[in-house]
């Protein structure tokens, strides 16, 4: 998938190794599940080499996330398209969830993990207040266009400029999903946020409703004519207090 | 007495024989309601519909963000005499009439009544009615969602959540959409 990956973490007891893991992680969630890999176990699976019921435990994983996803997404969230399987559009929130676990587990608590525009954070920045997260503005990415104050919370972010085949509209294959370019997604679980931001993307205008429909999370769609649609408790993940550059 | 004696011997029998009678009423009649629950989904007529949708403030049409349904025009379908008062945020008086918009489980539209510069009604022309589904959203509040304009943000921050626009699709669809919203 080649997306870049941010880490950053506060507690002092942070080691290089456990960095370290946390970035084998990703290595390992790419040689897996990356379709643009010929010898990753997807693509097995895709050209037929591998039955599912072969595959390893964290691939079944992933299908049974996604057929609930699709189950609670009215069918608007689906990994197959054309006949063959991205799961690209779970996979990552997936693995930044196990990437933020690792940190947990190796008894860090002051961090974020970010990949390809989602992220988790936990905990508090260096400054000892909540993790500033901008989202940003689809027409001009030199620009964010509103500031979050987060604590052990997510936001992923689906948009056209990200959009790949993992990216469609299954009610509806042809239908160009050009009326909204940006949809994020604010809840506590990273897995989550990034699975529902995907639907709420391929739902295109209606996305918004939907994210408004899930209790816990939150969401702010962006339209093609620059114009923005909040739910209505998106506000209290704004920052309120910002320090200017 | 026979009477009592058959009655003892045969009491906890006739007792088992009542529930097990008016187990098989009860369920029957809960097969009914669920049968014409399922059947014959309470329709509500438009012009009905519960003013429980309406939130307590109406300030999303009052903000200056706007709210998600916007007039279909800002000429007033009926007009009335001016009104003699000033409001800090007043609209002409008339009757104005949104789009239709699909709000996922179906379609809303609303009508809202302006007199003495202030908004004195406002009517669902259409909502979702005719899915299961609808009826249960149809019983809490449909929400209006806030709209805004794009803005800059100036703060500092720690992380962004977004990517870099690297597709060329994306920029021809926007240019063809920035042409036609000049119109």
């Amino acid at each position: 998938m080649g997306m870049p990956i941010t880490v950053e973490v506060v507690d002092a007891s942070a080691t290089q190794s456990l960095l370290d893991s946390v970035f084998d992680h990703f290595q390992y969630v790419d040689n897996t599940f990356s379709t643009y890999k010929e010898e990753s176990e997807i693509s097995r699976l895709n050209r037929g080499e591998l039955p599912l019921d072969d595959a390893s435990e964290n691939m079944k994983a992933i299908f049974a996330l996604a057929e609930r996803t699709r189950l609670e997404t009215d069918g608007y969230f689906d990994i197959l398209n054309d006949g063959k399987y991205d799961p690209s559009g779970v996979v990552k929130g997936w693995a930044i969830g196990n990437a933020a676990d690792i940190l947990r587990d190796g008894g860090v608590s002051d961090f974020y993990v970010e990949a390809g525009g989602d992220i988790q954070a936990s905990g508090l920045n260096a400054e000892a207040q909540p993790w500033r997260v901008g989202i940003r503005n689809p027409f001009d990415p030199a620009q964010i266009v509103k500031v979050l104050s987060l604590t052990d919370c997510a936001v992923a972010t689906s948009g056209t400029y990200i959009r790949g085949p993992h990216i469609y509209n299954p009610r509806d294959p042809v239908d160009p999903l050009d009326e909204v370019v940006s949809t994020t997604v604010i809840g506590a679980d990273i897995c989550d946020a990034d699975r529902f931001a995907t639907a709420a993307f391929a739902m295109g205008r209606r996305g918004i409703f939907f994210i408004e429909s899930l209790p816990g999370f939150e969401g702010y769609v962006i339209d093609r004519y620059q114009r923005a649609t909040l739910t209505t408790g998106f506000e209290r993940y704004l920052l309120h207090d910002p320090v200017h550059r | 007495m026979s009477g009592n004696q058959s009655r003892s011997y045969a009491g906890p029998l006739r007792t088992v024989k009542k529930l097990f009678l008016s187990g098989i009423v009860i369920v029957a009649f809960a097969c009914f309601v669920a049968y014409e629950r399922l059947v014959r989904p309470d329709s509500v007529p438009a012009q009905a519909a519960p003013t429980a949708f309406i939130p307590a403030t109406v300030a999303p049409f009052a903000s200056s963000g706007g709210s998600f349904l916007p007039p279909a025009s800002s000429q007033p379908t009926s007009t009335s005499g001016s009104s003699s008062q000033v409001h800090a945020s007043s609209y002409k008086d008339g009757t104005y009439t949104g789009q239709p918009v699909d709000a996922y489980y179906g379609l809303v539209q609303v009508q809202v009544t302006v007199h003495g510069g202030s908004i004195q009604d406002v009517q669902f022309l259409q909502y979702p009615s005719d899915r299961r589904t609808s009826q249960r959203i149809n019983s809490i509040a449909m929400p209006y969602l806030q709209q805004e304009a794009l803005q800059a943000q100036s703060a500092q921050v720690d992380i962004i959540s977004g990517a870099t626009l690297t597709s060329e699709g994306f920029q021809m669809s926007l240019q063809s959409a920035l042409q036609g919203a000049r119109n």
